[in-house]
């Protein structure tokens, strides 16, 4: 299926959040995920099935003011 | 200082955005002695794209985590950002940021108060960024927020409290309540003004991350600050309209050239 990945229209064969980030090759860093702006905890990224056309935000800390 | 139940031994709050290298951040964060730092989240492309280098390095200061919603434009967005801050850097305080519009970066008071209340009921720390505006400002505490943080001046541009008269009606309407003027601090000397007013602290990034030496700068900050609350809290004097000798006149010689009249 084909979800959008941080703004960028990406192949993922992963049924679940968190297999389609092992896949992607997101590490065990300090990551947050938001999927269709709803936020998922690093525990429900398993448990959290993936659709077309859904959009997944994964963060990382940033500098900020 | 007590901010949420916690005790922080400076009023300066530092942002860690903009500086030349990480190396000068972590230096400037020392020089400055601030107790909280400011950061935030991005988009992190996969493979180990690489901005969480920095994250360590802060997390080896002994300064204190307050997460950033900066550049959300909603409530929910807002929302969600803090959500995904809290359970990243392990902490419930927010820098609550509802920006209302991209060019003057002022806050959406409206949303401001809707993504306040939805994040104290939720257990949140809320540190709002908001106006000097007083209803807005009870709006906030009637959402559960224990600290509201009014701007100097627009984010990013340095020119200092704008609304000195206003700040200082809100400083006297919450007498009790830590306020953090958050924004458009240039100078030490400006961070001093809003310490002399009696506010509880200053944030503030750009002013020390863009100094020609942000290292010394940051040091310098954190003296103004800590001037200008012992300033506070020694009590100034006030102002007179007209000049008064402050050697005594009693006693003065009269030697006959035209000095006493």
């Amino acid at each position: 299926m084909r979800i959008d990945l941080n703004g960028i229209p990406t192949e993922v064969a992963a049924a679940n959040l968190g297999d389609a980030l092992m896949a992607l090759g997101y590490g065990s860093t300090a990551l947050a995920t938001a999927l269709n702006g709803v936020f998922i905890s690093a525990a429900a990224r398993a448990t959290t099935l993936l659709h077309d056309g859904d959009r997944v935000e994964v963060l990382a800390p940033m500098q900020g003011g | 200082m007590r901010l949420y139940d916690v005790d922080l031994s400076s009023r300066l709050l530092l942002g860690t955005a903009q500086y030349p290298s990480p190396l000068v951040l972590t230096e400037a964060i020392a020089a400055s002695g601030c107790g909280v730092i400011t950061v935030s989240l991005r988009r992190e492309t996969a493979n180990g794209g690489g901005t969480n280098g920095f994250w360590p390095l802060l997390q080896a200061t002994d300064a204190r985590i307050l997460p950033n919603t900066a550049g959300c434009h909603s409530a929910r967005e807002a929302i969600t950002t803090a959500q995904m801050a809290r359970e990243v850097f392990g902490t419930n305080w927010i820098k609550l940021e509802v920006i209302g519009n991209a060019d003057t970066l002022q806050p959406d008071p409206f949303a401001l108060v809707e993504a306040a209340r939805v994040l104290c009921a939720d257990g949140f720390a809320v540190f709002p960024y908001t106006t000097e505006d007083l209803i807005v400002a009870e709006r906030l505490l009637d959402a559960g927020c224990r600290v509201l943080m009014p701007w100097g001046a627009p984010i990013g541009s340095g020119r200092g409290l704008r609304h000195v008269d206003a700040l200082a009606s809100m400083r006297g309407h919450f007498p009790g309540v830590p306020l953090i003027v958050d924004a458009g601090i240039g100078a030490p000397s400006q961070a001093a003004q809003a310490m002399e007013m009696g506010f509880d602290a200053v944030l503030l990034n750009t002013a020390v991350a863009k100094a020609g030496d942000p290292v010394a700068m940051a040091r310098a900050f954190g003296q103004a600050v800590a001037a200008g609350r012992a300033a506070f809290e020694a009590g100034l004097m006030p102002p007179r309209d007209m000049a008064v000798p402050s050697t005594p006149v009693l006693g003065m010689a009269n030697l006959g050239l035209g000095g006493l009249r």
